[in-house]
Order: C-alpha cells, then structure tokens, then sequence
C-alpha cells in the first residue's frame, strides 16, 4: 500500500530530521558535556571545551555538598503519589463522565482546567498560612497533595479523552452478563483503558517532577526534592557552570530516562481526545 | 563479604553514635555564596563540639529572600537560624519577630564585632542577628593597566578621576573595559550600586518628609554621568551585569577598573581562579568632586534565629562558633587566612597574620568610612545606605532599577526613567500610608 | 443507557474529584478576596483594616498594570504561534520515513523533561551569556559583537526558551494525530493531481485542527502562569513583567498582601476571560 520512498528522499529526510533533532537536544547535551569540565574549561569558547580534559570533579563537589539521594528520593515520592492519589480521584470522575454524560460534563470539564489557570503567585499566603493551620508544612503529605490537586485538571480531561473511545456496548453487554459497577469497572473498563492510563500517569509524573514553584515555598530540609536541590547551584559568587551542569543532569536524567524508555507510550497516547 | 560486613558493622555503630550524640537538631536557611558553603562543609566541628546536628537548606539569594520572608511573616516556623542581610535585621526585629542576641556568652566577645556592622544589625540599640561576614565597597583596579595607561590611581580617587582612568585603559580591540559596574535590576544588585554612586552626588532617596527625591537635579547629575562613563568605557551589555558576572569579566582580564564589594578582593587575587591575581589594586570608593560622600555601602550576611523557634539555645549555640573569632582561626587553620569570613572582628584586622593581606586594610577603612545613620550629604529620616530600611524598599527599589536597567539598555532616557522612578516611589509610598 | 441509578452513581464518583477542586479553588480565593478589600502589611503589623476598593484601584491604575497584561498576551501568543508552527513542521518532518526514527523522536521531545528552573537556568547562562555563553562564543567566532539576549532582546529571548521547553509537546500532539490520517485518502488526492501544498492545506490541515485546538487550549493553560523563566532570566525587567510577575512583586517583593490579593483577583478575571474565549473556539472543535 505505501508507495515506496526513493533513497534520495529518504537521506534528505534523514539529514533534515536529524539536524533539527540536534538543534533542539543541544542545550542538553551541551549542559552534559560543561558537567565533566572543570569551572575554568567550562566558561570556553566551545572548541576549546571539547578539547579540554575530561573530569568528574563538578559532580564530587555536587555530591559532597548536598543530599542527592534525598532529593532524588523526595522527588519519587512527590510524583509517584501525587499521580497515584491523582489517579485515585480521577477514574471515578472520568468514567462517570465518559459514560453518563450530562448537559454540564464539558462545562464541569472546562471549569477544572481553568482552577489550573489562577495564579500561583497570587495564592501564596492563603496556601502558607493553610499549610501552617493543617502542619502540612515541609511535609511529603502536604506536596503530595498540593500536586495532586494542581495535576487533577489534566488527569480528568486526559482519562476522560480515552474513556470516551471506549465503545459504550461492550459495558452494556458487561452489564447483562449481571456485572456490577465495580467489576465493570475492574474487569472490562480497566484493562481497555490502561494505555490511556499509562499516559497519564506518564504526563502527570513527569509533571509533578518539575514543578518549582510550590515544592520551593513550602518545603525546608525534609521533604525538598530536586527543584530545591537545584535552588542551591544557580549563579553563587565566582565560576559556577561547571557544577550548575552537573546538578542539573543530575537533577534531569532521572526524568529523562523514564521519558526515554517510554517514549513510545507518550508519541501514542498524548492524545488528549485529540484524534478520533 | 568479610569487608561487607565490617562495613556494615561499621555503619551501625556510626549511625548509633550519630543517634546517641545528635539529641538535636536546627535548620538553617542560608544563601548559597562560597562562605556559606564553606561554613557547611566545617559543620562536623561544629557538631563534634555541641552535639547538635544541623540541617542545611541552600538557596540562591533570590530564593532565599522569598522563602524566609514568607516564614517570618507567616510564622511559619520552618527554620531554627535564618540568614537574612543587613536590610531585614532591624526591620524584623522591630516587629519581635527575631531573638534578641542580647545574652551572648562572654568568651564570644560581641563587643569585638565591628560597631558599624553591630549598629546595622541592631533596632533599638539591640542586637537582632549576628554578622557572618561584611562588606563595604571600594576600587578594585588593575596595576598593569593603570601603569600602561600612565596614571596613578590616589588612595581616595574622584569619579572625575576614574572616568578618565577609565576612558584611558579602555581598548575595546582587545577586549578590555576601563570599568565594569553593576547594571543589573533588582534592588540588591544595580540598585545598591546606583544608590551609593547618587550618595556620593549628593542625592537621597527621600527629603525628612518621605517624599521621593528623584525630580531633583542631584539624581539626574549621577544617573547621567553613570551612564556616560559606561557608554565610553563600560563592557557591551552591562545592563545585565550583577557582581557575579563583573566578577567573571575582571577575572578574565576584561576590566580595567571594578567598584564593588570589598569580598570580591579575595576572589580575584586567588590564582586559581582569577588570571590578574597578581596585577590587582585597591582604592577607596570614589566621590564626586566637591561632594564629601564616598559611593561606598555596607552591607552584611547575618545569622538570626526566628521568635518562637523551639530550638533557641541550640540556634544560639550555632551562631556563636560560626561567628565567633575560633571560627575564623579554624577556617585560617583549613584554607589560609584570605578565605575567612571578612569584616565582622576588630581583632580580625588586629591580627598580623591577616594584615600581610593586601585588601585587608583597605577594606577595614571602606567599613570604617561607611556610616548607616548617615548615608547622604542631606539630612534624611532613614537607616541604611545602599537601601532605606523600610519594609517597602525592597519593592520599591526593585522597579525603580527595573527603569533604570532600561536606561542602561538604551531603551528609554534618563528623564524618562527618573520621572517614572519618582512616580511609583510616590504611589508605592502612598500605598504603605506615608 | 443512562438509568436514574447510574446518573446517581455517576454524581458520586465525580463528587470526590469536584469537591477537591473545589476545596483547592474556594478556599484560596476566598483568603484571596477577603485580603484584597484589606490593607494587609505583613511588615507593618498585618491587618490594618478594610480599605474597600482601594488596592484593586491602585493595582490597575499602576504604571506597571497594562504593560503586564500586554506582555502576559505577548508572550502566550508568541510561543503559541512558535510551538503550532514549528511542531506542525517537524511532526511532517518525524512522519516520513528516515533512519534513526527513534534517536530523533527522542531528542526532539526530551526538553519536555526538563524542569523549568533549570531550562531557564541553562539558556540564561550557559546558552545566552554573551560573555561566557555558547551562543556569545558563536557570534564571536563569526567576528560579530555577541547580543545580550536578555536585555536587548528580552521578550523574543524569554518567548525562545518557554517554546524550546513546550515545543515537544506540541509536537508529540501533532505527531500522534498525523500519524492517525488515512493515508489512502492522501494518495488519492495526490493521484487526482494535487500538490504537496494543497494536499497540507486540504487534507493535513482540517486533519489537525482538533489537535491543534488540543494544543493550544493546554499550553495557554500553562503559559497564563509562567513565572520561573521570569523569576530566573530577568526578573520582570526590560518589559517583562507579566500579570504573574507584577503579582509576584506586589506580594513577596512589596509585602502587600492586599495590593497583590487585588492583583490576584485580576489574573482569575483574565485566566476566565481566557477560558471562555477558549471554551467558543475549543468547545466546538472537541465536540465529538
């Protein structure tokens, strides 16, 4: 069926696609390459980098000056349970969307996106002083949530998006063989939809790994993950690109290897409803 | 396996030590600059001698200053010490919200500390926060240059003075600005710098009525000639210069001149990083001709425990070994005595060891010359120098530098600017009911 | 389908998702307004009354209130723009056949995974310093003056990092849809003699509209509240300022609760304007 593509246009593809690529990727790979310089060879012209000798000294001085593994661990926790607990509150929401859809779904859809637009800034006191009020301050407990409540509004909608191509008959015929609610749910909704979960549990995890704003303000020395650990390394007094390098790929690669391997899952299921 | 498990058993009587000695431990907030981290990294002394743990939260300046004064303010309770600058010292501690170091142990010696730093951390003739180090500002110049350029830079030099030095070592072919100052918005960056060079024209952010002074000529005097001498001589691109990267600049061999902190000195003698180590000289800061105010300001990092903490003896503890005369000796001992915390200790300076030190003196006398009561050759109703310690400042001034950064950049005038510097002064003044 | 019984169990297994998102919205809004008609000085003692409408008249008429609205605008619309375009291309681009499909898929999308402070952080330093930064040697070493990005060229430098970082999302968006056209129905159009452009524009195109609306309805989501490549490159100067920014410095920098409560306000009133102007055009475009 596809016609056959001629060699010439596929090397012109090749070479195109992959300039681009590296367009795009460099600023990673530039950060990866200054981490294993020294400070004075990181500040080079660029030649003059790639030719200066190789160290992992940025990452010895990273290391012995903050806890990366307590970070790194905070970091898990925050993203894995915001999006678990995300999850938790967003099947049932969804589902009842998806399949008993009333006059007001899209208007309850559109008024949680937009909780998603008020601005952080602006909210900062309330939040604080709530945060004093409940103890939840520098406490996993308390991010967790926070970030499950910010990340709720995409849950919903992307779950929504994938429920709803889920053939409403079959559940009907689910229904007549006498399943109830929960083994509807379990038995014959589950195992359609976990794709679509799988890319929502990707999106919101790697969203929750990179939100800075409240995993900052409210945090101190418990439950701080990566986005405080990098607070640390952003232009100090004298040289400092070698090591602000180092920590942020020390502070992205986690992250980025997830992203990596399940990059398949994320090209196919980052839909949003968007193809039918 | 043997190895394992001696390690093994080796961890767990470490950790039972660590559990039996560590009956406490504080949280301190602090801002990520080398002696800080270098405070970190001499913890273990600390804890060796107290048994106190210390648990250590490192943010850069900016967000340090978001994350303590959302704490404070809220009492949010989150840290045992924070370190706050001389700006929040008093302005806190009027408002109770500090422990007062006022029962400091006599071995500590507060009386030591330099009063112009004691004076600037304290309200009300008490002290709120205890000085880890501090600094004034002066000429930082290099001699080759100046030399090249035939000139003798004076020990108390006039800006008249360092435009010409300027205009004369400025060789852009190579590379090289006569001067590199901050132009960088934000109030502790540009706006310090601004302030103390309109001082010493004789301009003030204020007149005893708290109406602001930037429709008057002194401002325009100072913010143009800043202007003009950057444009002849200042590096492309200042407007987004703050000390880190004037720093970088002088270190790479790019400036000919540098006005900034009195810390700076010990970063670009140091032969490891810096390639004019050897070539550096240092001046007073400079005043306008006729004008008895030198551009120079004050300013310190110091340590203060928040009201209410449950911790305060532990807390106090802490401050006195990191600000205390044996902590010095101690860093001396570790990485020689130009890396010690400068500018809080009479004896610090007292010491003949210290004083082999070439900017010792000269940053001893920018301290002794800098004068918080009194920033301005007009009398003024606030405290400070390159701030006015109100709580309003630190807004205030940041859009203010906002506009003049713009200046800088070339994107609107100095009239221009002043006019809405003086707009929004008023506004923000009016808004906080003065 | 729909029985009265599965209409009620529906309402109970929405409850627990509206009435968080609710508790997450009222309750902040609520201390938000209640602050806004408050002079509320932390530094100065806190509550020192009700002031009426007086900050919401003093946050508008500030000098610094229609540049920041504008700028939010600038900067939504230019990454908007930068992100649908660009992604529509390079989706083109990774939909055709090539080697090393996967190598390349994976480095378009990975700034998606970087956390933005350190995007901002990177691009400030490492990428746009014109002294020690790679894009600084470059022009140098072409025998041009290197350009300070974040002074000269503010807007259009904060516009380029925030769409390098939502650039693969689109993207990915894009692709996904693309991959979904029927192809059968392209060759056909080809055969009767339609040309690579009209084909994109007749087929491709109306093919990805949904995506699109998609796109921009989340990203617009995101950008209203863009705050840390600000905070992080230049700190609201040189006509950067946007809504979130001045909010910021009303807050935390002025210590006006009160002032940057009514700002606060504000930003819910546009993010709501917003939101019903996207409803209109996304609304229709996601009706199945």
């Amino acid at each position: 069926m596809a016609r056959a593509v001629t060699t010439r246009r596929k090397t012109v593809n090749t070479a195109l696609a992959w300039m681009v690529a590296v367009i795009i990727f460099f600023p990673i790979l530039w950060i990866v390459v200054l981490s294993f310089k020294t400070e004075g060879d990181a500040i080079k012209a660029p030649l003059e980098v790639l030719s200066a000798p190789w160290t992992v000294e940025s990452y010895a001085v990273v290391q012995e000056r903050s806890d990366y593994i307590k970070h790194f661990s905070n970091s898990l926790i925050l993203s894995l349970g915001s999006t678990f607990l995300g999850l938790l509150v967003a099947v049932p929401a969804a589902w009842s969307m998806a399949f008993v859809p009333s006059r007001r779904t899209k208007d309850i859809l559109m008024w949680m996106l937009s909780t998603k637009m008020l601005p952080a800034v602006g909210v900062l006191y309330p939040i604080y002083l709530l945060f004093i009020e409940l103890g939840l301050l520098d406490t996993r407990v308390g991010l967790v949530i926070v970030l499950m409540l910010i990340n709720l509004p995409i849950i919903v909608w992307m779950l929504y998006t994938y429920f709803r191509e889920i053939p409403g008959e079959i559940l009907e015929a689910a229904r007549m063989d006498g399943a109830g609610l929960r083994q509807e749910i379990l038995y014959v909704l589950t195992p359609m939809a976990v794709p679509g979960i799988a890319s929502t549990v990707l999106l919101n995890v790697i969203l929750a790994w990179n939100e800075a704003f409240w995993t900052l303000i409210l945090t101190a020395a418990n439950a701080g993950p990566l986005t405080a650990f990098i607070a640390s390394y952003s232009s100090p007094e004298g040289l400092f690109y070698a090591k602000l390098s180092a920590a942020s790929t020390m502070a992205i690669a986690p992250i980025l290897i997830l992203g990596w391997f399940s990059q398949k899952q994320l090209v196919r299921g980052l839909t949003f409803g968007a193809v039918k | 396996m043997s190895i394992t498990i001696r390690a093994l058993l080796g961890a767990c009587a470490v950790s039972a030590l660590a559990i039996a000695a560590s009956a406490e431990t504080i949280t301190i907030a602090t801002v990520n600059n080398g002696d800080m981290i270098r405070m970190q990294g001499l913890t273990d002394d600390f804890t060796a001698k107290t048994g106190i743990d210390v648990e250590w939260v490192t943010l850069e300046e900016n967000v340090l200053r978001q994350r303590v004064t959302t704490d404070i303010t809220t009492k949010g309770g989150q840290f045992d010490i924070m370190t706050i600058g001389m700006y929040e010292a008093p302005i806190w501690g009027a408002n109770g919200w500090l422990v007062a170091l006022d029962d400091l142990s006599a071995e500590y010696d507060v009386e030591d500390i330099l009063p112009a730093m004691r004076n600037g951390l304290s309200h009300d003739g008490t002290l709120y926060a205890a000085p880890f180090y501090g600094e004034s500002s002066m000429v930082m110049y290099r001699t080759d240059l100046m030399e090249k350029a035939g000139l003798t830079m004076p020990e108390a030099p006039t800006w008249e003075f360092i435009r010409e030095a300027a205009k004369a070592m400025t060789d852009r072919d190579h590379d090289i600005n006569g001067i590199c100052l901050r132009g960088k918005a934000g109030w502790g960056e540009g706006g310090a710098f601004i302030t103390v060079l309109a001082n010493s024209f004789g301009a003030r952010w204020f007149d005893m009525d708290w109406r602001a002074q930037f429709d008057q000529p002194e401002w325009k005097e100072a913010l143009t000639f800043f202007v003009g001498m950057m444009k002849e001589s200042g590096p492309a691109g200042y407007a987004t210069n703050g000390f880190n990267e004037n720093l970088s600049l002088f270190q790479q061999g790019k400036c000919g001149m540098w006005i900034d902190a009195t810390v700076a000195a010990s970063f670009v003698t140091n032969p490891k990083e810096s390639t004019v180590a050897d070539k550096v000289g240092f001046a007073l800061a400079p005043n306008h001709e006729g004008v008895d105010k030198r551009a120079n300001w004050l300013w310190a990092w110091a340590l203060a425990i928040p009201a209410g903490t449950k911790k305060e003896e532990a807390a106090k503890k802490f401050i006195e070994w990191a600000t205390s005369k044996e902590y010095l000796a101690l860093v001396a001992s570790k990485e020689g005595w130009a890396n010690v915390p400068p500018g809080t200790r009479k004896s610090l300076y007292e010491n003949p060891e210290y004083a082999k030190i070439d900017f010792a003196q000269m940053t001893m006398k920018s301290i002794l010359l800098a004068d918080p009561q009194h920033c301005c050759v007009k009398p003024v109703p606030y405290v400070g120098i390159q701030f006015v310690a109100i709580p309003e400042f630190a807004g205030i001034a940041t859009e203010v530098s906002q506009e003049f950064s713009a200046v800088y950049a070339g994107q609107q005038s100095v009239d221009e600017a002043l006019a809405k510097a003086q707009a929004l002064t008023t506004d923000a003044m009016e808004a906080a009911g003065y | 389908m729909a029985t009265r019984h599965s209409r009620s169990a529906a309402r109970l297994m929405m409850a627990p998702a509206v009435i968080l998102l609710l508790g997450w919205m009222l309750v902040p809004l609520t201390m938000t307004l209640y602050f806004s008609f408050k002079k509320y000085l932390p530094m100065r003692g806190g509550d020192l009354g009700w002031v009426g409408f007086d900050n919401f008249v003093r946050f508008v008429s500030s000098s610094a209130f229609w540049p920041s609205v504008t700028a939010t605008l600038t900067l939504v619309l230019g990454v908007l723009v930068i992100t649908v375009i660009l992604g529509i291309l390079i989706a083109l681009l990774l939909d055709q056949p090539m080697w090393g499909q996967g190598v390349v898929r994976i480095m378009v999308i990975a700034p998606f995974f970087v956390m933005p402070t350190v995007s901002a952080l990177v691009w400030k330093n490492i990428m746009m310093d014109p002294i020690n930064g790679f894009l600084g040697h470059l022009t140098r070493a072409v025998g041009l003056q290197p350009v300070d990005w974040l002074s000269q060229a503010s807007m259009p430098a904060i516009t380029l990092i925030v769409s390098w970082e939502w650039l693969p999302f689109a993207t990915l968006i894009l692709l996904t849809a693309l991959q979904s056209l029927d192809r059968e129905q392209l060759e056909a159009a080809e055969m009767d003699g339609a040309g690579p452009f009209a084909r994109f524009f007749f087929i491709m195109i109306p093919h990805l509209a949904r995506a699109i609306t998609v796109v921009i309805l989340i990203q617009t989501i995101f950008l209203l509240s863009i705050f840390a490549e600000i905070f992080v490159t230049t700190g609201g100067a040189f006509g950067t300022k946007t809504l979130t920014y001045l909010i910021y410095q009303r807050v935390v920098e002025s210590q006006n609760i009160g002032l940057g409560s009514a700002g606060g306000i504000y930003a819910v009133i546009l993010a709501n304007i917003v939101a019903i102007f996207l409803m209109r055009i996304v609304g229709k475009n996601l009706e199945a």
